[in-house]
């Protein structure tokens, strides 16, 4: 094999930089290595990356008019998406608190994982954003010092910052676990764990600050409200562990690196806790928008009952309210416990993530332009050309997520190492 | 797996031996034609993929020179500087709308603030202000961007809610119905300016808010952030009749917009700042809309603050409005 290399073993580089060359040549090359389901799998999520591209091509050539988005509910499912995923990257920190807080070693199987979900997740809220922007050429604005960063005053610059941060510090105590492993070397902690407790602060803010996006509004009365952060929060903790529920599951059928049962009961429980809170406070929200009976809760009633005539919301949130109760169900019985069985779980993970999807998502963002602050409603339906660009961002994203675990894996279970070649 | 294992992170224990030696030769073996083969044949879907992808693009419009790109903010440009820039945005209209425009950048006169008053008695709801609005500040046509919006109101209330935005009478004012204009509010706390990202919008001296469509980025967080529905986005390239273009533009007022930014009203600035009135005023038939600076306690706008019943909208919102509605019957 060392014949490969000679290229990059020139004396003159430092070694550092010909190990972390030699690296990346490898990691290249293990990229392209796999089952014949493995590349399946990535060329199928490939397609749908470019159908998602040609979609954001026409977007860009046209403008927002491809979207479904109007004056009157000028964001739709991009900011949906994007909104349901900072939850989905925040939840990260539910795996980071038991493997680094309480030392738990089972969990340290599985934490690189979450770390880098957080990071295929970052990546597609990135994404949605800048799907969403009308000049996105003009990103460079963005940047402090020669842009002109509205901060510390625009929510919006906080949410950049937040999302930035969070990205490049799970990026880093991923990429550098998994770095110092390759090489057989024992990383060092002082390098790592300041910014894992980091991240976990950070996870929590991230969520926090966009729920204050919309907060902070007082136009728009359906966000509102002190409680926006807290159901982040509480749906972000439900809809996370049960989508890595799923992936953990997968990925243990299909690489064969180990996975105990542990990691899935305290997911589970996790999300059972989690799913019970988010149903308390949409309770209390429900509570207190239709009993005081004010005008303020027009959004409120669009959303769960239909106003003057427009319906369009009203089945998507009983659905994701009929799918999250019965998910708790499940979770709360017996079979979601059976031990070896997964069936029941499963089902209440896909239950909770897609009820949580639509609430959070769709029902949030769309009542919350209607009726707009001059009583007007108008319906929004995301168009083809939309859902097109979101299919392909979710397939960006779980390209990523799918080929980080590529390199991931066999670094983790001793396989890709320095030694090795 | 069983469940006894105790998690071990350090070794290749996580995976069965057989297993990792398989993986390890399949992992490390050398490319052979077959595979290079294969190779090959991802590439070229790739590569088709991609250029399927980016088929569209070959029918981009590009409205943006690398000089416009590389703009720096409306505040940070020297005299000198906006005197060019002025000078191509003439030249790229006549490029591609074929008119020969006036761009200037009319600056807030001292010891100014503009205020607005409606008379809510007067106004008959005849919409002439909408499109004078529409003529003067050279919005687009299709898709039709209007900065004032006319909510007819059923007598006995106040909620928005119960308006009729689209009402279309044979003459009007209906019977039973009064009439509510609304437009920017020019708020002296103005929520769309803290929500701005990059500070493309901001309330000028004169207490018009303004934006820099070259520094907009598009995100219509302004947009959501707006109680009075004041703020209009380009979702489409802004398209008008060349013989429907106002030729006298301003820079931070009527001057054609591009695709992808946010536009409002700016009480006409091009017009007030030279002592003209707005033009939804001056087509006002009902002598509705009054004009002036709130500074001056000679002005009309002073007059109806000392002597009318004057409100603001949404006052609760704590933004402060300079657009005063009143009635006198």
């Amino acid at each position: 094999m060392k014949n490969n290399y000679k290229s990059v073993q020139n004396e003159a580089v430092p070694e550092f930089i010909r190990n972390y060359g030699l690296f990346l040549f490898q990691a290249i090359r293990l990229s392209f290595r796999g089952s014949t389901a493995f590349y399946a799998w990535m060329i199928f999520l490939s397609l749908l990356s470019f159908f998602g591209l040609r979609a954001y091509c026409n977007q860009f050539v046209e403008g927002l008019i491809t979207t479904g988005m109007t004056d009157q509910v000028s964001w739709g499912i991009y900011i949906a998406n994007f909104t349901f995923l900072v939850g989905m990257a925040a939840a990260a920190v539910m795996l980071v608190i038991p493997a680094y807080l309480y030392k738990d070693e089972e969990m340290h199987t599985i934490v690189i994982f979450g770390e880098l979900f957080a990071v295929a997740v970052m990546v597609m809220c990135i994404l949605f954003v800048t799907v969403d922007l009308g000049r996105p050429g003009r990103f460079w604005h963005l940047i402090p010092g020669i842009g002109r960063f509205n901060i510390p005053v625009s929510m919006l610059s906080w949410d950049v910052v937040a999302l930035l941060g969070y990205l490049a510090i799970n990026a880093h105590v991923c990429g550098y676990l998994l770095y110092m492993k390759y090489l057989g070397k024992k990383p060092n902690k002082l390098l790592y764990m300041p910014f894992v407790f980091l991240s976990i602060a950070w996870a929590i803010s991230i969520h926090t600050v966009t729920a204050f996006l919309y907060v902070g509004l007082a136009g728009r009365p359906f966000w509102n409200s002190a409680i926006v952060a807290p159901r982040f929060i509480g749906s972000a903790f439900t809809a996370g562990p049960a989508l890595m529920i799923i992936a953990f599951q997968i990925i243990r059928m299909t690489t064969g690196y180990h996975i105990g049962d542990r990691p899935f009961r305290l997911l589970r429980q996790i999300m059972t806790i989690s799913l019970l809170t988010t149903l308390f406070l949409l309770g209390c929200e429900v509570f207190k928008e239709f009993y005081s009976q004010s005008l303020h809760n027009s959004s409120a009633r669009y959303l769960f009952f239909g106003l003057h005539g427009h319906y369009a919301l009203v089945p998507w949130i009983w659905t994701a309210i009929t799918f999250e109760i019965a998910a708790i169900i499940i979770l709360l019985s017996g079979y979601s416990r059976k031990p070896g069985s997964f069936v029941w779980l499963n089902m209440a993970c896909i239950l909770a993530t897609v009820g949580i999807w639509i609430e959070k998502g769709p029902g949030l963002i769309i009542p919350g332009f209607l009726p707009t602050p001059l009583g007007e409603i108008v319906e929004y339906i995301p168009t083809y050309n939309e859902t097109m660009v979101c299919v392909g961002i979710w397939a960006i994203g779980a390209l990523i997520f799918s080929w980080m675990l590529r390199l991931a894996i066999p670094i983790l279970s001793g396989i890709f190492r320095k030694k090795n070649e | 797996m069983s469940d006894k294992t105790t998690g071990n992170t350090t070794g290749t224990d996580n995976f069965p031996q057989e297993n990792n030696e398989s993986v390890k030769r399949e992992m490390f073996k050398p490319l052979s034609r077959r595979s290079f083969m294969k190779a090959g044949a991802l590439g070229a879907l790739m590569i088709g993929g991609t250029a399927t992808a980016l088929l569209p693009l070959r029918n981009f419009k590009n409205d943006t020179s690398l000089e416009n790109f590389f703009q720096q903010h409306y505040e940070r440009l020297t005299p000198e500087r906006m005197e060019r820039i002025l000078k191509r945005i003439e030249r790229e209209i006549k490029e591609r709308h074929g008119v020969d425009a006036n761009v200037q950048d009319p600056k807030p006169i001292a010891d100014v603030q503009f205020a607005y008053a409606l008379n809510i008695s007067r106004c008959i709801g005849c919409r002439r202000c909408v499109h004078a609005c529409v003529e003067e500040n050279n919005q687009s046509r299709n898709p039709e961007i209007q900065y004032i919006r006319v909510l007819e109101m059923p007598a006995g209330t106040f909620d928005v809610e119960k308006s009729d935005h689209y009402y279309s009478h044979e003459t009007v004012p209906a019977e039973g119905k009064y009439y509510m204009p609304v437009q920017c509010q020019q708020c002296e706390n103005p929520s769309c300016v803290k929500a701005c990202p990059v500070s493309a919008t901001w309330k000028d001296k004169d207490g018009i808010v303004v934006i820099d469509y070259d520094w907009c980025i598009g995100c219509r967080y302004c947009e959501a952030a707006c109680p009075y529905w004041a703020r209009r986005f380009n979702f489409a390239e802004p398209n008008i009749p060349k013989e429907q273009i106002n030729p006298d533009m301003a820079y931070l007022g009527n001057r054609i917009r591009k695709k992808g930014t946010m536009e409002k009203c700016t009480f006409c600035l091009g017009r007030t700042r030279k002592g003209l009135l707005p033009k939804c005023a001056e087509a006002c038939p009902a002598g509705a809309r009054q004009f002036g600076n709130l500074l001056d306690p000679e002005s009309v706008i002073r007059h109806i603050l000392r002597e009318k019943r004057v409100y603001v909208l949404k006052e609760e919102m704590g933004t402060r409005p300079k657009f005063y509605y009143w009635f006198d019957t």
